[in-house]
């Protein structure tokens, strides 16, 4: 299975690359558009400010590219809320994806939201096989609204999108790739889809 | 609900760990890779690996045990000890590394705290504080706890905020080592004042300390060391302890 991790100025590669390796894949890290079309799955990691990983995306016409592909596509973390409408990080425009906006935290508890929380209502096959209420790794500081496309939330002050799906297009706020057993099952299920 | 976290903390001397942990599944005591494996199946919530010796020498053993670490282990680990650039933070990042901790070099030069946080982002910046009371008031301590320095740990914690830390590592001189409890006052009143996570470090003696830390201190996190690798303390036991008396606790499935 010919696996793509989009390259780009925000990234936990070397942990999604790590995790996918102990599931027995070696993905290809790149920015180049001919090599995401042509990969079976895409994974669009991240972890960093949205505002310069969408001008870097855009520079490189990355952002047509995403939203132009039909293979499972995964984002993680700010992946998720560069796939959403608009962040309330430095005002940003994003992908679109996703028709929800990205909204900050406010302060009545400790900013980032830091740590191991659950997954609430899950819906869909990338849950399959973990229990009922598991507990995914996150670091964030800003949220997803929840909607229509939301197939998994989490609550920290509110309810959040933890995770989304449109068509083709998956995405989860929280890092699989650093949340033990039940986050492998859920990327190993990615792989699967 | 947000749990509150355990971390186990393993000291490293030469890309090995120094006090052997006596587990007997264990085959070799002092490789750290296999000891981090073991805490992560056993629940721990975050590692953190201190080097304790952090010699420009060792930097590359260091960068090594990183990459095995994070090739093995899946859950955030934080790596400590003599970090004192951005190149330092580049290299132990890009081995896998999802957290960074820094001490004395933040002290001696606190734009360093800024130049991380907007390099590499707030979420990978612990800054970890020594402090030592003196009655009247709590002096951050440098170089392992050895040498005092003119802040304030309150105002320090603070600073350090202000500037982009993402996280604060409080370490109680006066209660490491003694199993007496955490510095459950100091934690409590700097954890309420700041917005970012603090975990508190220093005098794990018992499961009860842990409960008292996480109510009476309001930390975010607990850090322990001795305990577990002694094994005096399970932390599937503890991780049960706490969440039987109501402190939210991820627990791991039994297998």
């Amino acid at each position: 299975m010919n696996i793509a991790i989009i390259k780009y100025n925000a990234g936990n590669i070397v942990s999604v690359t790590n995790t996918l390796n102990r599931l027995g894949v070696e993905p290809v890290v790149s920015d180049d558009p001919e090599v995401l079309k042509k990969a079976d799955k895409v994974i669009f990691p991240g972890v960093g400010e949205a505002s310069t990983a969408m001008e870097y995306l855009k520079e490189r016409k990355l952002d047509q590219v995403i939203k132009s592909m039909k293979q499972p596509f995964l984002g993680i973390c700010l992946g998720q809320q560069l796939m959403c409408l608009h962040s309330e990080e430095n005002n940003t425009e994003c992908l679109g994806i996703f028709d929800l906006n990205v909204l900050r935290f406010e302060r009545k508890l400790k900013v980032p939201h830091m740590g191991w929380n659950k997954l609430l209502d899950m819906k869909g096959p990338l849950f399959h096989g973990l229990e009922v209420e598991p507990y995914i790794y996150f670091v964030h500081s800003y949220y997803c609204e929840v909607g229509p496309e939301t197939i998994a939330k989490s609550e920290y002050m509110n309810d959040f999108s933890a995770a989304l799906n449109k068509d083709n297009f998956y995405a989860i706020q929280g890092h699989p790739e650093k949340s033990g057993h039940a986050g492998q099952q859920f990327l190993d299920n990615f792989l699967k889809l | 609900m947000l749990t509150k976290r355990i971390i186990p903390c393993l000291d490293i001397k030469d890309g090995r760990t120094v006090k052997g942990v006596n587990f007997v599944e264990l085959r070799d005591a002092g490789d750290a890779v296999e000891q981090g494996a073991i805490y992560a199946e056993q629940g721990a919530d975050e590692l953190v690996f201190l080097d304790i010796t952090a010699t420009v020498e060792n930097r590359k053993t260091l960068v090594e045990l990183v990459r095995n670490v994070a090739r093995q282990i899946n859950i955030p680990f934080t790596v400590g000890g003599g970090i004192s650039s951005v190149q330092d933070v580049s290299a132990l990042l890009n081995a896998g590394a999802d957290k960074i901790s820094i001490n004395s070099s933040a002290v001696r030069r606190p734009e360093l705290v800024d130049e991380l946080a907007l390099q590499f982002g707030s979420q990978c910046i612990v800054v970890a504080i020594d402090t030592k009371d003196f009655g009247d008031k709590n002096v951050v301590h440098t170089h392992g706890g050895r040498t005092p320095t003119e802040l304030i740990t309150e105002a320090w914690a603070y600073e350090v905020q202000e500037r982009g830390a993402g996280e604060i590592l409080l370490t109680s001189m006066d209660h490491d080592g003694t199993k007496a409890g955490f510095a459950n006052k100091l934690t409590s009143k700097i954890s309420n004042k700041l917005h970012i996570p603090v975990i508190a470090s220093g005098g794990a003696g018992n499961m009860e300390d842990f409960y008292d830390v996480f109510t009476d201190g309001a930390a975010d996190a607990a850090l322990a060391a001795s305990i577990f690798h002694f094994k005096e303390i399970p932390i599937p036991s503890l991780k049960n302890y706490l969440n039987d008396k109501g402190i939210p606790m991820r627990l791991v499935p039994s297998e």
